[in-house]
């Protein structure tokens, strides 16, 4: 220990002043950046760490670790027979809600772009379910679409329809909740992306006579890019790893067929089995997958911008 | 008549290009607009009916519920007395989500400080690090996170949920704080350095008036997230005196064998929905503009 310190300052001393002062102003920020530091390393890198050895382990919720079981977790996560279910359930409802809310974002961000106070009202009655928490809204729609409570349930009784009742009706009605609650912060984040496009463009392409579509599709899609591949990534994320809406509003029915993967992991954590080893390696296998999607995209954003 | 003397004033005077459609208010001007104000204010139905509808329904008669005959705040009754009270549990969300605000603008302020004003080692790493916890699904970090608490004694307690949520909002907060502080002038700072400021004076008095707007932000951000949370208190509260109150409500939608009581349910959507709707409209203007200038500079 001493001899380090003793060994540390030996620089030329015409340096030393300067060396000095800029050790300090480095320590200084590290001294300012150490909360942060010390919440990443203990609350993310190492539970990170953490659920890499968990889904290698023998793991039992009660019991805790049982030592090293490698590839068990993984073949038994694979093999669950929710598993392929919950992953094309999950895909076919991140395609569905990203166009959905891409385009209903971008089409309400166009309706309220001008300034006016009629427009202004507007903007902020499709933002106001934005403030609402997702399982706020998820318990708002439950008793919505209740059969005994709900508004429309006499409507729904005479025409022998329900809201959650068959497979295909509980997808709609959980998307028609997400748009609900989602489609002013797309709204936002497509209005920002608008303002940044140089009006002048717009005065040339009309002065060149070009219509509405031609205006839309030539200037407006391209110069929204970056905006478009935001909100894009944005909302595939998000919609990989939906959880509350479907834990509240379904809860994984009818006959299972609106299973999420991470209410997979949940159930396989916490309900029921209590392997914390196999929702472990669930976890790992949406994390590589969540990260190889979001590559890709990145790529393929990059590549049609070069284009 | 009147309409033709108002609209000037309604319209900003700047010459933007958004007034390019705008057409002159006479007679066939409202007519050729009526179209676009009954779709447009039928879409704005759509979307504030949901909670306009509840509200009314949490205090209308149904049966099954704690308000069978005539309007009244019987459902909230219900609510009060579930369980531990809804006193209690208003108490550690409130609890819950003001140390988390508190934590959040505390870590990211010298955090966003020290991205934005020192050079030192590692710096690019942290920042990344931190930035990295986006792309971490919830889920993945909470069951480690489960145990981790546990291995310290924080199980079951709301303190640990907090830290865990203020980890959650710093990519958003250090972010933010970062370019807050890096839009303020550097002379502003170094001013008050040269005046033989310390480096943490000169950050309390001169920098945090200047960054105001960004730790607003911030902080209702962190609130908004924090009181609504619904999967960290899932997995990290299983003791019912500590529940927050989106678990709680949700919770008590399943009271009696099964029968749900929707009346309850309504009340406690308002219960949770009313501070967020009531922050939202008051911080509305700070709130878009927070960020756009965050997307903005990103």
């Amino acid at each position: 220990m001493s001899v380090q310190q003793a060994t540390v300052p030996q620089h030329p001393p015409v340096r030393a002043h300067r060396t000095r002062r800029r050790f300090g102003r480095s320590a200084r920020g590290w001294a300012y950046a150490s909360p942060t530091a010390l919440f990443v390393v203990v609350l993310f890198v190492l539970p990170l760490g953490l659920v890499l050895r968990m889904s290698a382990s023998k793991w039992p919720l009660l019991s805790g670790d049982q030592g090293i079981n490698f590839p068990d977790n993984y073949r038994k996560a694979v093999s669950n027979r929710f598993f392929a279910e919950s992953v094309t359930f999950t895909l076919k409802y991140t395609v569905l809600a990203t166009v959905l809310l891409i385009a209903l974002g971008l089409g309400l961000a166009m309706l309220v772009q001008e300034s006016s106070r009629w427009k202004g009202l507007l903007r902020a009655s499709f933002l106001v379910p934005s403030a609402l928490g997702l399982a706020s809204a998820s318990l708002l729609f439950y008793v919505l679409y209740s059969p005994l409570a709900g508004p429309f349930a006499p409507t729904m009784r005479r025409l022998g329809l329900t809201f959650l009742g068959s497979p295909d009706a509980a997808l709609f009605s959980t998307l028609f909740l997400i748009v609900w609650r989602y489609a002013g912060f797309y709204m936002l984040l497509m209005l920002v992306g608008l303002q940044a496009i140089p009006s002048e463009l717009y005065e040339a392409a009309r002065m060149d006579g070009a219509g509405r579509w031609n205006t839309f599709r030539r200037i407006t899609i391209p110069l929204l890019r970056p905006t478009l591949a935001l909100t894009t990534i944005l909302c595939v994320t998000g919609s990989l790893l939906a959880f509350e809406q479907f834990y509240i509003l379904t809860k994984g029915g009818p006959d299972n067929s609106t299973i999420t993967v991470v209410q997979l992991i949940y159930s396989m954590a916490f309900q029921g089995q209590n392997d914390l080893g196999v929702a472990g390696s669930l976890s790992v296998i949406v994390l590589l997958a969540l990260v190889v999607i979001n590559v890709v995209q990145l790529r393929v954003f990059r590549t049609s911008d070069e284009s | 008549m009147t309409i033709a003397t108002r609209t000037p004033l309604a319209l900003p005077t700047g010459g933007r290009r958004t007034r390019r459609s705008a057409p002159p208010t006479t007679l066939g001007g409202i007519a050729l607009r009526t179209p676009f104000w009954v779709f447009s204010g039928g879409l704005a139905v759509i979307f504030l009916f949901p909670l306009v509808w509840t509200a009314v329904a949490s205090v209308s008669p149904l049966a099954g519920t704690g308000q069978v005959k005539g309007w009244g705040f019987g459902n909230y009754v219900t609510l009060a007395h579930y369980q531990a009270g809804i006193w209690q549990y208003l108490a550690n969300s409130t609890f819950m989500s003001l140390l988390t605000v508190i934590l959040t603008l505390t870590v990211s302020t010298l955090g966003g400080y020290a991205f934005a004003r020192f050079r030192f080692p590692g710096k690019n790493l942290l920042f990344m690090l931190t930035l990295a916890i986006l792309m971490v699904p919830y889920a993945t970090l909470l069951i480690p996170l489960y145990v981790l608490l546990n291995k310290v004694g924080l199980q079951n307690s709301l303190v640990g949920v907090s830290l865990v949520l203020t980890m959650f909002q710093l990519p958003f907060s250090t972010f933010m704080m970062r370019i807050s502080f890096e839009s303020v002038p550097r002379e502003l700072d170094e001013a008050a350095l040269v005046d033989g400021c310390s480096s943490f004076m000169a950050l309390r008095r001169v920098l945090l008036p200047a960054v105001a707007p960004g730790l607003i932000t911030v902080g209702l951000f962190a609130f908004l997230a924090a009181w609504n949370d619904f999967f960290a208190p899932l997995i990290l509260i299983n003791d019912s005196d500590r529940m927050t109150l989106p678990l709680a409500v949700s919770n008590l939608r399943v009271q009696v064998q099964g029968v749900i009581d929707y009346g309850a349910t309504e009340a406690g959507v308002v219960v949770l929905a009313l501070p967020c709707i009531l922050l939202f409209l008051l911080l509305q203007r700070h709130y878009v503009r927070g960020f756009m200038s965050g997307a903005l500079k990103g």
